[in-house]
């Protein structure tokens, strides 16, 4: 009896020890997030009045939601294109780093070199670096230029000709064609996800390969039997992963419109209804296609 | 013949006898293996050739964008455009500003960001499901949403109304570094939710004995964290801060919520085109302003400029970002 009570009072000690531990993370948690959260979503229900020393709140309904869809010219263009954009960005990081993670999973000379390469947009492609890169225009008229010179003799553009005269899902193939042509931003947006899918190949057993192809697998059957399911967790990681990753990106249109009317407008409220807009949105995003995805991922334990 | 013979024939002599089939899989693994390589070096060179197309330009003269015969090397060699790319962005005292705001909140994030990691690791205490599943909350839900709540009460901010009492109104801590530091140490900082799981998930691993014989030895828990577990959790934490630090350089949204006035180059380097145009119809008396093609060449060189840094860490600490990461096992 006694003996118990003393393991509850260190089992007691301990929990204090990590409650203390994770005391930051609360304090902040509540004082930067919670707050914040629900004060924002009070706010995209006013107008803000700021004066000297305090700011007011004037209750204004519905008000900042309906100028949000149905005033602002360009905020419900926007918000269509950056979630398909989201959509099918994520889409192609999924792949490409998929693929690039299984060679790179490959024993070959310079190795180490490739990696450190497709890691390198990690460090050098984020925050504002990315945002001037698109501004670019004199490469992308540069390139325009070769191309009316070069009698557009692109390889894709030549298929892609091919493929839409003959008429067969014109649409599904347009899409395909855009991810190609912007396969330099989905190279650079797949540095993590390359790096976590690795990390998940090479914890599979290689015993496992071994047995399969004993048995008479092909490398083929492999692929989809062995390592499709035992990195379908990661799928799921990924693919949250990258749509976060989406929306911080300093090239996000409607997070740049955000700050603008923000800062520069001094709008709050408005851009507090735009933002609950954006955010819900990705959150059903995320949440149904988590849903969908995590039907399908297999836990080897 | 002895009985080794077999393997000192010749190729051909060994396809013979395997019926063509050493010969097919001999080819085909040579073509796979061609395939592989020009698919990666396609790859590579796709990534790198910004970088590379960026520093011929940032040799070029302005007549060199414009002369279609020069393609990557310049024709007027000049170091012009860094000399005026630095002076747009007052490089010297903003590399400085940058370099230290980065250490410092880099710093400060780690460490407070692997107190909560080993505390979510290796400790239970009632609602911890709860307080990691708020963790995740916090990867997921971008900080633009909470953003404009948050810019207006570091505007006004206040202590429960404390401050008010004193002096009739709170203070305004907009453009100062107090509320990022005050994010940081409370880990709302930039990805710091990544940097918690990452860092969990590491502590995770260590062995439960390892801990327990240091208590059998008499160490209590702090000294036990300082003593046995740090040591063991550096690379984790090295590559943790790696992350921090290159992401706090090259970051935009913070710095421009949070940090609004102080100089820092990637603030400086959203300006300058701005001041470029500024600069050649002001001081050159061009009333023109500056062309596209200069614009851009000036650009690419202070992009140059800002990331040079990050490039020199990367070549050296470039094992710290891709091992620890890849070794830590991310799982959900």
């Amino acid at each position: 009896m006694k003996k118990q009570n003393k393991l509850a009072g260190l089992q007691r000690r301990k929990a204090i020890s990590g409650y203390l531990f994770i005391m930051p993370f609360i304090v902040g948690f509540l004082a930067f997030m919670v707050k914040p959260f629900f004060e924002s979503l009070y706010m995209s229900f006013c107008d803000i009045e700021l004066g000297p020393g305090k700011f007011d709140k004037i209750f204004a309904g519905l008000g900042n939601y309906k100028w949000a869809f149905t005033i602002d010219a360009e905020f419900n263009r926007l918000l269509v294109e950056e979630t398909q954009k989201m959509f099918f960005n994520a889409l192609a990081v999924m792949v490409f780093s998929f693929f690039v993670a299984l060679i790179l999973n490959q024993k070959f000379k310079g190795r180490a070199f490739v990696r450190a390469v497709f890691f390198l947009p990690v460090i050098l492609s984020s925050g504002v670096i990315l945002g001037v890169e698109y501004d670019n225009s004199l490469m992308s008229s540069m390139q325009t230029a070769i191309e009316e010179n070069a009698g557009n003799a692109s390889i894709t553009g030549a298929i892609q000709n091919i493929l839409v005269t003959s008429g067969v899902g014109v649409a599904a193939f347009e899409k395909v064609f855009e991810v190609v042509e912007r396969i330099y931003d989905v190279a650079i947006s797949s540095g993590i996800q390359i790096i976590i899918f690795l990390s998940g190949l090479q914890t599979i057993p290689g015993s496992m390969y071994e047995a399969a192809s004993i048995e008479g697998c092909t490398a083929w059957e492999s692929l989809w039997k062995i390592t499709f399911p035992m990195i379908s967790p990661l799928f799921l990681v990924n693919w949250i992963y990258t749509i976060v990753d989406y929306c911080m990106r300093s090239d996000n249109e409607i997070m740049n419109k955000i700050s603008d009317q923000m800062i520069t407008y001094l709008h709050y409220g408005y851009a507090s209804a735009m933002s609950w807009i954006y955010f819900l949105i990705v959150i059903v995003i995320i949440a149904i296609s988590s849903f969908i995805i995590s039907k399908g991922v297999y836990y080897y334990d | 013949m002895t009985k080794g013979a077999g393997k000192r024939d010749g190729f051909w002599e060994r396809n013979r006898k395997s019926g063509g089939y050493l010969l097919k899989k001999t080819t085909l693994n040579f073509a796979y293996k061609i395939i592989r390589m020009v698919l990666l070096f396609g790859m590579c060179f796709l990534i790198l050739q910004p970088i590379f197309n960026k520093i011929s330009i940032s040799f070029m003269e302005e007549r060199d964008l414009y002369d279609a015969t020069i393609i990557a090397v310049p024709a007027h060699f000049t170091t012009d455009n860094y000399k005026l790319a630095m002076q747009f962005m007052d490089f010297g005292k903003t590399m400085l500003n940058t370099i230290l705001v980065s250490l410092t909140v880099a710093l400060l994030q780690i460490a407070i960001c692997t107190l909560v990691g080993y505390g979510f690791a290796r400790f239970q205490f009632p609602l911890k499901k709860f307080w990691f599943a708020c963790v995740i909350l916090v990867i997921i839900i971008p900080p633009q949403t909470v953003s404009t709540s948050l810019y207006l009460h570091f505007r006004y901010f206040d202590i429960a109304g404390i401050l008010k009492l004193l002096t009739g109104e709170g203070i305004n801590l907009r453009g100062s570094v107090v509320p990022y530091y005050l994010m940081s140490a409370t880990c709302m900082g930039l990805k710091n939710g990544l940097y918690i799981y990452m860092i969990r998930q590491f502590f995770r691993n260590i062995p439960k004995e390892l801990e327990e014989a240091a208590y059998v030895d008499g160490c209590g828990t702090l000294k036990t964290f300082v003593r046995i577990m740090l040591p063991d959790a550096t690379p984790i934490i090295t590559s943790c801060f790696l992350f921090s630090f290159v992401w706090q350089w090259t970051d935009g949204f913070y710095s421009k919520t949070f940090l609004g006035n102080i100089n820092l180059l990637s603030m400086q380097l959203s300006r300058v085109a701005e001041q470029l145009n500024h600069y050649l119809i002001y001081v050159m008396r061009q009333p023109a302003g500056a062309t596209i093609g200069y614009t851009n060449c000036i650009v690419a060189t202070a992009t140059l400029l800002v990331i040079l840094p990050l490039l020199i860490i990367y070549l050296f600490a470039q094992k710290g970002f891709v091992e620890s990461l890849s070794s830590s096992g991310l799982k959900m």
